[in-house]
């Protein structure tokens, strides 16, 4: 079929956790430009498959931008070259017959690999574990609006929990900072009522957890928000600032 | 658990000790560079030499002196520890890269234009504070700092290194001065615009002004 491309990869392939690794170049051929790139990889792993080599591994799960499941650092960007856009959603049509393509794993201490293009992102669960939640007896539903909330707290709230935990702020980051994940994990609730009780309590506790987890610390680049397949603004990381330093000054827990 | 020294040990906090103590050392740059600004009256140094020696004498100014090093001190040995354990968060850099489609290079540079800083740094205080503060010349009134100052900035290499520092000065405050405020927790849409044309302002002003005196001298433009 005309329009088709045929392209070269280089991939990180890597046996497990502690093997060594290292780029491999494939060859793909007759790629349609309405491809996803995850589909693309697809039909790679059905000509491994069938040559009888080890199909590249790599995450992903709805494949319609919403689980934030793929990853993957595309020829220097995460979720390549398009903005606010993930893996699942970036089509052929965005590269070139006959380009090059390097597909790298996210690279952070705190995201180890489990296997080629798969990391383990659970420290991210680890934080929200540690108090990304609201400690209520939910009981029956109550009836809508009988807790008022501001339009714009509402939007604001909204857009912070618009986050769907890929971590390409941390995979952007010069220093590998996970701020803009666990800045949104807090502002969502922070600006409801729902998520007053343990306000401050609840941002001490996850930016000590993720400093353990081992992240980078941010320097205002502004990668992660560039990046950030959401658009998750860097006025949560302020928002985050702003809370951490009350609660070391004036909260008495 | 929460306590304001446990704070100052995260993250966020070594972070708010960065931004502070910036804002300190910007603070002192634009006294600093107010002072030296009066050579410009080209009056043979007069006025210039009268304000250095009110900043020397002053009590508070000295005291003020030793809380500027502590600060300067403190930005340095944080951004230090800070830049260590950034780079043991990504042990494995990438093997393509492309930062410029999501950031500025001045803002991932910071600790290279800092460095360049503290070198030249070094230099100035050699040129002028060892002079003034620990020699006789100027402290017994046989010479003056603006006499001293004509003769560092007779030797172009210093003019140079002077106007090259100011580059790096500029762009270091560019991000510098709007990320203090990010950081501080002072993000919001009403005063956001101002603060980036502050610091905008700051960061040409400031080292224009600075790099102008080291030229100017050389020049033969102030008598």
């Amino acid at each position: 079929m005309s329009g088709n491309m045929n392209l070269t990869l280089k991939v990180w392939r890597q046996k497990n956790k502690n093997a060594e690794g290292k780029l491999v170049n494939y060859q793909v051929k007759d790629i349609s430009p309405d491809m996803s790139f995850l589909e693309m990889i697809d039909v790679l792993n059905e000509q491994l498959i069938v040559k009888g080599d080890e199909p590249i591994a790599f995450d992903h799960d709805c494949r319609e931008g919403i689980c934030g499941m793929c990853s993957l650092y595309i020829n220097g960007r995460p979720h390549g070259p398009k903005d606010r856009i993930t893996t699942c959603q970036l089509h052929m049509r965005s590269f070139e017959d006959g380009q090059t393509i390097t597909i790298e794993p996210w690279r952070a201490a705190s995201f180890p690999i489990v296997k080629d293009l798969v990391v383990d992102r659970s420290a991210f669960d680890r934080i929200i574990a540690s108090g990304g939640y609201v400690s209520v007896n939910t009981g029956n539903a109550q009836d809508a609006n009988s807790l008022p909330i501001g339009k714009e707290d509402a939007d604001l709230s909204f857009a912070a929990a618009a986050c769907i935990g890929c971590g390409a702020c941390v995979a952007a980051c010069k220093n590998a900072s996970a701020m803009l994940f666990v800045s949104a994990k807090v502002s969502q609730l922070a600006l409801l009522p729902q998520g007053q009780p343990e306000r401050y309590l609840r941002v001490h506790n996850m930016v000590a957890k993720m400093d353990e987890e081992g992240f980078g610390n941010c320097t205002n680049t502004g990668a992660c928000e560039a990046e950030c397949p959401k658009g998750i603004s860097l006025s949560n990381i302020a928002r985050m600032n702003r809370d951490y330093f009350v609660a070391g000054i004036a909260s008495d827990n | 658990m929460s306590n304001s020294s446990s704070m100052f040990k995260s993250s966020l906090g070594k972070k708010l000790v960065m931004g502070i103590t910036g804002l300190f050392l910007i603070s002192f740059l634009m006294v600093h560079c107010f002072l030296n600004s009066l050579i410009f009256i080209n009056d043979g140094g007069e006025t210039f030499n009268l304000g250095a020696e009110f900043m020397a004498k002053n009590w508070l100014i000295r005291a003020m002196e030793i809380v500027l090093f502590g600060g300067l001190l403190w930005h340095i040995i944080q951004a230090a520890i800070l830049t260590r354990q950034n780079k043991k968060a990504r042990p494995v850099a990438y093997a393509a890269s492309n930062p410029s489609a999501n950031s500025k290079w001045y803002s991932r540079s910071m600790g290279l234009l800092g460095t360049i800083l503290l070198i030249f740094l070094i230099i100035h205080l050699r040129h002028f504070w060892v002079v003034s503060r620990f020699t006789d010349e100027i402290t017994s009134g046989r010479e003056t700092l603006f006499n001293e100052m004509k003769e560092v900035f007779s030797q172009l290499w210093v003019v140079v290194l002077y106007c090259l520092a100011m580059v790096s000065l500029g762009y270091h405050l560019l991000h510098g001065f709007k990320s203090a405020f990010q950081t501080l927790g002072w993000n919001h849409v009403k005063y956001n615009a101002i603060i980036e044309k502050t610091g905008m302002i700051i960061s040409i002003v400031l080292p224009v002004l600075f790099a102008a005196m080291p030229i100017a001298i050389y020049m033969g433009l102030i008598k």
